[in-house]
Order: C-alpha cells, then structure tokens, then sequence
C-alpha cells in the first residue's frame, strides 16, 4: 500500500513537472510577450519596453529563465504577475478558493444526483422512468456547458428574477448582513453556476452508474446469490450495489478535469471571480507567470484528483491491492 | 472541390442508412462480425432516428448555399430588421447585425459539421498509430509513450485549446481542424494500445508472426481489425464531443474566424443581448444539442452491438 502511494504521488509529480515545462515551452515560441501584449500605447519606446524586459529577466537564453522559474517555484515564489501588478500568489489566494468552493459544491451535488439516479434506473430498467430519466439524462450530457449557463442565466435570473445574474455576493448590502444573511447571499449566488455545472455532470454520472449496475447484474455471483435464494432486496443491496460502486470511484478522478473545463465557461457567464476567469485573462495579456502558475495548479489539482481516486479504489477494492 | 467533398460524405451516409434499412435478417450464427453489427443496429429504433437525422442534417448542410434563404453575412435591413423576434418570414428571428439567424444556423452546420468530422479523422489515424507501435514495441519504449500520454490527459483539453488558441490568435479554419486534431488522440491512443496487448499474444498473431509476417503486416492485417470497434465507437462519440469544444472555442472568439457562422459563433453573437434577444442564442444551441444528442444514441447503439457479450435471441 505504502509503495503504490510513493510511486503513484511519484507519477503525480512528474506529470505536473512535464506539464509546466510544455506550458513554458508554448508561452516563449507564441508570438507577443507580456509588455507587447498588455501596453499597447504607440508612445512607449521600443527601448522602455527592452528595459522592462531586461528587468524581468525576460532577456535571457529560454534555459536560463526556465531553469530559474523552475527554481523560485521551488521555494513557493510564482513570481510577479505583470498584467495584476501583484504577486501571482496572491492572485491565486483569491481566485483558486472561489473556483475550489463552485467545484466541490458540484462535485458533491452531482455524485448525489447522478448515483441515486443511476441506480434507480437500474432497478427498474426497461421502465417508464428509467427511459424517462434516460432520455433527461442523454439531453444534459450532449450540452454544451456554456450554453446551458446561457439559458440558465436567461431563465431564472432574467426571466423569473429568482437568483442574480452573476457575482459571488452582492456588492451593495453584504456588508450589512448579519452571518447568516451572508452565508444566505453567498448560497444565492452559488445556486446557478454550482446547478449548471451540477446538471452536466450529474448526466454524465447517471448514465455510467446505470451501466454499471447493469454489469454487474450480469455477473455469475449475482446469478448464484439468486439461486441460493437470497431475497430480490438482499440482492440488489449486498451483492450488486457494493461492486457497482466502484467504478464510480474512477469517475471521481474524471470529474476533475471535466468540472475544471466546465468552469472556465461557467465562470465566464456567471461572472464568478475563479481561476478559470483569471487563466482565459491572463493568457490574453500574456502574463507568462500568472499562466504558468494557473496551468501548474489546475494540473495539480487533476493529478490530485486522479491520485485520490486510485487510492479510494486501491483501499476499497482488495483485489487491486496485489499489483 | 468542397461541394464534391461534401458529396462524397454524404453519399458514405447515404450507403450506411440503405444497408441499414434493410429489415432485421435472423441472425445466423456463422454471420460475419459487420454483418451481425449491422442486423442488431437496425433492431435499434432510437439508433436509427439517430441516424437519419444525421443523415437529413449533413445533406442539409451540403446543400445549405441552395436552401438557406439568404447569404450567411448579408445585412438585410440595418434599420428595420435589426433584433427581430421569430417571425413566419424569419423563422430563427434576426441578430444585431439584421443578418437572419435561420440561414446562418444553416450555413453554420457546414462549418462545425465538418470541422468536427475531419478533426476526428485525424486524432483517430495519430491515436491508432500511437497506441499501436506503442503496443507493439513494449518494454520501456511504452512506458515511456504512456508517461507521455498520461501528462497529455492529465489537462483539461479545452485549457491546452484556448492557451494555444488565445496565444496565437484569430488562427484559419484548417489550422482549427488541425489543432482539434492533435488535441483529440491521446484518449484513442490508449484504447488501440491495449487492444493490441489483448491481440498480440493470441494464436492467430502468434502463427501469422511464425509464418514470416512483417511486423507492419501483423499490424494492419491481424492486429489492427480487432482494434477497431472501440476506436469507430470513440470516433462517433468523439464527434459529437468536438461540435461542443468547437462551440465553446467559437463562443469565447478564438475558434472559427468570423462573419463566417458556426454554431458556437452565433452563440456569442447572441450572449451579449441574451437578456433581451434569446432567439439567436437559442436555436443555434439547440441544433447542438439535437447533433450531438444524435451521435450519442449511434454511438451508443454501436458499442452495444459490438459488443462480443451480447448474445443474440436473448
């Protein structure tokens, strides 16, 4: 158990690490840097904007800049971001909770949903509902994310003026809520770009659930428990639920990257200050260290993902445990 | 040249949908593998509805310049027909620029139908040929290739797209293509290799190797063709996966250049006013959604019959 941590968090590590160096890689040979891209006025010379690139150090050979990046990453310092003004950590600070609070929010909800459907189609399969929900669920997951944000925004917030339009709280009256008038606002906030995001991937979730219930169904021990007599409940509960579970352990390490993605467009419509905000602006002004800093998190956070998910599977599954 | 591409796609289409109209033959149990595929598929109502939209949609899209009723960037009347709800004389209503919505939603079927379908192509051709000499080599020059493949996978696709993308800015139609394409293999890549560990140590490829077949020929010849109904089953379901990304990329003005249309790009010609003006955003989504929906049922249709466990007559 210990080995397979070491080396999985092992493999973990080297991936973060090959995806830094492509994403330094890509940002020096696109063309534009950060003082062409984000001071575009036709009075600063070309020679204030050597200078500030002989500042930053962006004068020197590629090796020795990554080297140095590589570095000061090393010792917890992203540099400075050169579109914010400010450190990129605290960048960061401020936008990676936000994008974390909408994920998790998802996350959870979206497991909730997608399972407990999933396995009620199972049950009843061939049923009215379980083609019903079938049919809901198919239409959710060939949507695009943004465009159900969209529609989303237009139906509550527009039309029936249920939840605001964007923002994480309201700008005006936050001050003067009391703790729970705040945690309120915030939740009314959070409620239309956690349930979009909920609802794309709670489809997606439901579908796989179904499919594996219906596997397992399928196996030779299910047809002996049967067989023995076991009660149609004890069955379903002891025998089939417990293994088809498991496969949705790796749907776990899957959603990462899928809610990341979700939530660049999510956050774009809902005007919800993330990390997926803060990346697509940051690659606009070419902001080499804010980029990289944002790549090296979001990888990060999939390899953590993915790392928590084959432990989970690891721990629950004994069979895994040998290799 | 395009129009005789377009009839090209369109008549393999054609050919697919009259094989499959066929009635259901009982299946005999010496059939060939394609041939039973084929028999369950036109067992599958929804699949079939699936198909022949499909079909209907990509013909309409060959023939838009024919059927649209107006040029997807001509400005009708900047003054009057600017804003316009859905009316009988313009079904989709028009946008901000008077340009009518129907016909841009028309035209714009060509653009992401095919930027999606050819892209595929070409992450399917790198993802096959990857994964097999991946298979294929084994011992550290896999684990190496694999490593590879697991950085690539571990970012979102849609964050490499509009890095590259955003970088590079406003890039042409085939260069599209070609990115989407080399962004969308490494999940193929993976299933051809381990199709190919499967394969190649069987008996058949044991005896093809033992009579003197050359490595390139096991490959192609015996290998590969167990390979393929995994890779055709992510190809479709890959399709209707990267008329979303290229929606998304077109949404946020880094995917197809315009005025020409795609779906995604009348999308965001339609954000801005989305409060007040929702029929441009919601028909071109909606014409997502019902292609995309469409390559899921076949693409879930064709996992279920190829499924070797499937018995039939159950």
């Amino acid at each position: 158990m210990v080995g397979l941590v070491l080396r999985r968090v092992g493999q973990a590590a080297l991936i973060v690490f090959l995806v830094t160096t492509l994403t330094f890689v890509l940002l020096r040979v696109a063309p534009g840097d950060p003082f062409t891209a984000t001071v575009e006025h036709p009075l600063i010379a070309e020679e204030t904007r050597e200078q500030w690139r002989a500042a930053a150090g962006l004068d020197r050979p590629i090796a020795e800049q990554y080297i140095r990046y590589l570095a000061n990453v090393a010792r917890g310092d992203f540099g400075p971001s050169f579109s914010k003004g400010r450190p990129v950590s605290e960048e960061l600070a401020s936008a990676v909770p936000n994008t974390l609070l909408l994920m998790l929010a998802a996350l959870v909800a979206s497991f909730v949903l997608g399972v407990a459907l999933g396995v009620f189609q199972a049950v009843r399969r061939g049923s009215i509902a379980d083609r019903a929900i079938g049919g809901v669920a198919l239409f959710f997951y060939s949507m695009p994310d943004f465009w159900l944000a969209l529609m989303v925004l237009l139906l509550f917030a527009y039309r029936l003026g249920l939840f605001p339009v964007g923002g994480m709280l309201n700008p005006w009256s936050y001050e003067y809520y009391d703790i729970w008038g705040r945690i309120a606002n915030r939740l009314h906030h959070l409620a239309l770009p956690a349930g979009t995001l909920t609802l794309l991937s709670a489809a997606a979730i439901a579908r796989y659930q179904r499919s594996a219930v219906l596997d397992v169904a399928r196996q030779d021990y299910v047809r002996t428990a049967r067989a023995k007599g076991v009660s149609e409940r004890r069955v379903v509960t002891r025998h089939i639920l417990r293994n088809a579970l498991l496969p949705v352990i790796t749907l776990l390490g899957l959603a990462f990257p899928a809610l990341l993605g979700g939530a660049v467009f999510v956050e774009k419509v809902f005007a919800w200050p993330g990390m997926g905000r803060l990346a697509v602006e940051a690659i606009g002004t070419r902001d080499y260290h804010l980029v990289t800093a944002t790549v090296i998190i979001a990888g990060v956070m999939v390899s953590i993902g993915s790392l928590l998910a084959d432990l989970l599977y690891a721990a629950v599954d004994p069979r895994l445990r040998e290799t | 040249m395009l129009v005789a591409a377009w009839l090209a796609v369109v008549g393999v289409f054609a050919g697919v949908c009259t094989l499959l109209a066929r009635p259901g033959l009982i299946p005999s149990p010496n059939a060939s593998p394609w041939r039973t595929i084929l028999d369950r598929i036109t067992r599958d109502r929804l699949a079939l509805v699936g198909l022949a939209f499909l079909v209907t949609l990509y013909f309409a899209a060959a023939i838009a310049p024919w059927i649209a009723p107006y040029e997807y960037r001509v400005q009708l009347d900047i003054v009057e027909l600017k804003h316009q709800a859905p009316t009988l004389a313009h079904p989709f209503g028009t946008d901000q620029y008077s340009r009518d919505v129907l016909s841009r939603v028309l035209h714009g079927a060509r653009v992401s139908l095919s930027v999606a379908l050819l892209s595929v192509l070409l992450a399917i051709s790198i993802g096959t040929a990857y994964g097999g000499i991946a298979g294929f080599a084994g011992g550290r020059l896999d684990g190496i290739m694999m490593r590879l493949i697991d950085a690539l996978l571990a970012l979102p696709r849609i964050l490499i797209l509009i890095a590259v993308l955003a970088l590079w800015g406003g890039v042409s139609l085939p260069a599209l293509v070609i990115l989407l394409g080399l962004t969308g293999w490494f999940g193929v890549s993976r299933l051809v290799r381990a199709q190919v560990l499967a394969t190649r140590g069987q008996d058949f490829v044991v005896a093809a190797r033992a009579l003197g077949a050359s490595p390139l020929r096991l490959f192609l010849r015996h290998v590969l063709p167990q390979a393929m109904s995994p890779v055709i089953v992510a190809a479709t379901l890959g399709v209707g996966n990267v008329i979303m990304l290229e929606a998304g990329l077109s949404y946020l003005g880094i995917g197809v250049p315009q005025p020409r249309p795609s779906w995604g790009n009348i999308i965001q010609d339609g954000a801005e006013y989305i409060s007040t003006q929702w029929w441009v955003t919601l028909f071109p989504g909606l014409a997502i959604v019902l292609t995309v929906m469409a390559f899921n049922v076949v693409g879930d249709a064709l996992r279920d019959a190829m499924d070797p466990r499937q018995v039939d007559g159950r």
